[in-house]
C-alpha cells in the first residue's frame, strides 16, 4: 500500500514538472513557427515599432515623451520614412540589455536598433538577422585621472563597473585572463546604476563601448575633465540593427534603408540638396531618386523611398556629425566609420 | 535534458564575488549558476536571522507600556514598511558608496578590519595555508582575508530592515491575539510571571505567528532577487548574464523560476513542520 502511494506521488510530481515545462516549449516552438510579413503589419498599423535603449546619449535617448533622438533612432526614422512616408510614425520601446532579445523574438517590436554588437552566437542562435553595421565600435575603459593609470594593463586587481547582459562582461573576462589582471567585475542591471556607482567611486574603472564611454564621460560625469578614457580598445563591437528571422522581405527593406543612408553620402546627396539633385543626370543618382529605374518596387516600396529617407534624416555623414560627431556634445571622431572612399569601413553595396 | 545542454559550455564571464567558491570564466555555465544560487542564499540567510531578531524586538517594543520604545518601534515599522524595497535598497547602496572612503584610503577599524568602498574586509581562516589570512592594503584594493562587498551589505541591510517591519507586526498581532482571559486564568491558578509567559503566552502566540511568518521568509528569499539592481551577483544577476551570453531566454528564465520554486517549496515544508510541532506541543 505504501509503495503504491509513493508511486502515485512520484508520478504526480512528474506531471507537475511537465505542466511547468510544457508552456516553455510551446512558447519556444511557436516563436519559431510564427512567420508573417512584418512589412504588411507595419503598413496596416501605420506605425513602426522600434526597440531602442533606455537612454544612451548620441545613440538613442528620449527627447520628449514620444520623440527620441540619436544615431540608432535615425535608423528607425529612416525605415519609417521609406515604408510609411513619415519618419515620425515610430513607436519607441525602451529596452534594457536583457529585455531586448525577448522583445524581438516575441514580435513585440519590428526592429531592434539599440547599440547591439554583432556576434556569431547572436546571429546564429537567437533567431535574428543582423542587418548591417551602423557604427564600428570597440570596448574601452574610463578611469578617474587621480588614479594615475594610463594603460588598461595597469588595472591589476581593480574592480570594474559594467552593465549586465552585454558582450562587455565576456570581453572583460577575456582581457583580464589574457593579461593576468585579476579584474573583479561589479555588474549592474541598468546602464545608469553602473555609471552612477563608478562616479561615486565604487569601482576603479568603468567599461563599455568607446562610444558609450564618451557619452557617459561628457554627459554624466560631475566633471568630465577628471576622467580619462584609456587608449586600449579591447574588443571589436560592430553595432547595428536587427530583425527577426523568417521574413526576408522585411530584412531587405531595413537593410537597404541603412545602405541608402551610406549611398547618399557617397553620392553627395544631403537633406538640403536632394530635391535639387533629383534632376542630376548621373545614372547612380537617377537610380537613387527613382528617376530612371524603380528600385523601390523590388523592395515592396514605391520609387521615392530613398528620397524620403534622406529628406527625413540626411545621409549617414550628416546623422553621424549631428548625433555623435562634431555637431554633438560627444565629439567622437569619425574614425572607422568613415566611408571606404575616405579610408573607413563603411561600404554600401551598390543600389542598382 | 537537451534543452539544458548549453549549461555545460564555458561561462565566459567572471563573477565579482563568489563567497569563497573558486570560479573562473573558463568553468561551465551551470557552475556559474550555482555560484549565483549560493550568493542568493548567502545574503538571504543572514538577512533572515537579522530580520527575525530585529522584528521580534521591534514587535515587542510596540507592545511596551513605555511610550518611548513604543513610539520608536512604531516609527520603525511605518518607515520601513511603507517605502518600496527597491527604493530602500538603492538608497542604502548609494549612501554606502558615497559615504565610505576609497579603497586606497580604507578606514582601519580594528587590526585586520578595513572598511571602504571596496567593502568590509576582515581576517579569515585560510584552510589551504592553515593560518589566518590578514587583509592589507595592496595596489588599488584591500587584499587578503575575507570581505563583504558594499553590494552585499546594502542588500543585507535593506532586506533585513524591510522584512523586520513585517515580522514586528506579526509578532505584535500574535501576542495580542492570545485572549487576556487565558492569562488571567493562569494567574488565578497561581502561575508565576515566567510560567505565564513561557507556558501560556508564547506557545499560543507562536502558533498564530507561524503561517504569516512563513510568508515573510518566502518573501525575503524572493525579494533578494532585487539585488541585481545594486550589482550583487545573485541567481537572477548571473542568470540574466547567462541569458544574454547564450540567448537562451526561455531556458534561463525557466531555470530561475524552477530554482526559486524549489527553494520556496523547501522553505514551506520546513515551516509546516515547525508549525506542526508547535501544534502538538500546545495540545499536549
Amino acid at each position: 500500500m505504501r509503495n503504491s502511494a509513493k508511486r502515485v506521488n512520484v508520478s504526480r510530481c512528474i506531471q507537475a514538472a511537465r505542466l511547468l515545462v510544457l508552456p516553455l516549449f510551446i512558447t519556444l516552438t511557436s516563436l519559431q513557427a510564427q512567420a508573417g510579413t512584418v512589412l504588411d503589419g507595419v503598413k496596416q498599423r501605420g506605425m513602426l515599432r522600434c526597440g531602442v535603449s533606455t537612454g544612451v546619449v548620441g545613440f538613442s535617448a528620449p527627447e520628449t515623451a514620444t520623440r527620441w533622438k540619436g544615431l540608432d533612432v535615425e535608423v528607425c526614422r529612416a525605415v519609417a520614412a521609406a515604408v510609411l512616408g513619415d519618419p515620425d510614425k515610430v513607436n519607441y520601446t525602451p529596452l534594457n540589455a536583457q529585455q531586448r532579445f525577448a522583445a524581438l523574438q516575441s514580435g513585440q517590436i519590428d526592429l531592434l536598433s539599440r547599440n547591439t554588437s554583432w556576434t556569431l552566437t547572436r546571429d546564429a542562435s537567437l533567431g535574428f538577422h543582423f542587418v548591417a553595421v551602423t557604427y564600428f565600435d570597440g570596448q574601452g575603459f574610463l578611469v578617474p585621472k587621480k588614479l594615475k593609470v594610463t594603460s588598461a594593463r595597469q588595472l591589476k586587481g581593480a574592480q570594474v563597473c559594467a552593465q549586465a547582459g552585454t558582450t562587455t562582461e565576456k570581453n572583460l573576462a577575456d582581457y583580464a585572463r589574457r593579461h593576468q589582471l585579476n579584474i573583479k567585475p561589479v555588474v549592474f542591471d541598468t546602464f545608469e546604476a553602473a555609471f552612477k556607482a563608478f562616479f561615486s567611486g565604487r569601482c576603479q574603472a568603468y567599461t563599455t563601448d568607446a562610444s558609450g564611454l564618451a557619452s557617459v564621460r561628457n554627459k554624466e560625469a560631475p566633471n568630465p575633465d577628471d576622467y580619462l578614457i584609456l587608449p586600449e580598445t579591447i574588443s571589436k563591437e560592430p553595432l547595428g540593427p536587427m530583425v527577426k528571422r523568417g521574413d526576408d522581405e522585411w530584412l531587405a527593406v531595413v537593410k537597404w534603408s541603412v545602405f541608402a543612408l551610406l549611398e547618399a553620402e557617397e553620392l553627395g546627396l544631403t537633406q538640403a540638396n536632394i530635391e535639387a539633385r533629383k534632376a542630376d543626370t548621373d545614372p547612380a543618382i537617377q537610380r537613387f531618386v527613382g528617376g530612371s529605374d524603380d528600385m523601390g518596387k523590388l523592395l515592396g516600396l514605391d520609387k521615392l523611398w530613398a528620397v524620403r529617407i534622406i529628406k527625413a534624416t540626411g545621409n549617414y555623414g550628416e546623422i553621424f556629425e549631428r548625433h555623435v560627431g562634431q555637431g554633438s556634445p560627444l565629439k567622437l571622431p569619425r574614425g572607422l566609420n568613415k566611408l571606404w572612399t575616405q579610408g573607413g569601413l563603411m561600404y554600401p553595396p551598390p543600389i542598382r | 535534458m537537451i534543452w539544458l545542454d548549453f549549461l555545460s559550455q564555458p561561462a565566459g564571464f567572471d563573477i565579482g564575488e563568489t563567497g569563497g567558491w573558486l570560479f573562473e570564466a573558463s568553468q561551465p555555465l551551470w557552475q556559474a549558476m550555482l555560484v549565483g544560487l549560493s550568493n542568493t542564499l548567502r545574503v538571504s540567510l543572514p538577512s533572515l536571522v537579522l530580520a527575525l531578531v530585529l522584528g521580534t524586538v521591534v514587535g515587542l517594543g510596540r507592545l511596551s507600556p513605555e511610550p518611548v520604545p513604543r513610539r520608536l518601534a512604531g516609527l520603525f515599522v511605518n518607515t520601513f514598511r511603507n517605502v518600496p524595497l527597491l527604493v530602500q535598497l538603492l538608497l542604502w547602496y548609494f549612501l554606502l558608496i558615497e559615504w565610505l572612503p576609497a579603497p586606497n584610503e580604507a578606514m582601519h577599524l580594528l587590526p585586520g578590519v578595513w572598511l571602504s568602498k571596496g567593502g568590509l574586509a576582515f581576517p579569515w581562516w585560510d584552510a589551504a595555508l592553515g593560518a589566518w589570512s590578514m587583509p592589507s592594503q595592496e595596489g588599488f584594493n584591500v587584499q587578503g582575508g575575507a570581505s563583504l562587498t558594499p553590494e552585499f551589505l546594502a542588500v543585507a541591510v535593506a532586506l533585513s530592515t524591510y522584512t523586520a517591519a513585517f515580522v514586528a507586526e506579526i509578532v505584535r498581532s500574535a501576542v495580542s491575539s492570545v485572549p487576556v482571559s487565558l492569562i488571567e486564568a493562569a494567574q488565578t491558578l497561581g502561575a508565576t510571571r515566567a510560567q505565564v509567559r513561557w507556558r501560556v503566552l508564547l506557545p499560543q502566540a507562536w502558533r498564530a505567528a507561524m503561517p504569516p511568518m512563513s510568508n515573510q521568509v518566502l518573501n525575503l528569499i524572493k525579494n533578494s532577487s532585487l539585488a541585481v539592481a545594486v550589482g550583487y551577483p545573485d541567481l537572477v544577476s548571473v542568470g540574466n548574464t547567462a541569458l544574454n551570453q547564450t540567448g537562451r531566454v526561455m531556458e534561463c528564465i525557466g531555470l530561475m523560476m524552477l530554482t526559486y520554486l524549489t527553494l520556496s517549496w523547501t522553505v514551506s515544508a520546513v515551516m509546516n513542520l515547525l508549525g506542526r510541532q508547535s501544534r502538538l506541543a500546545a495540545s499536549a
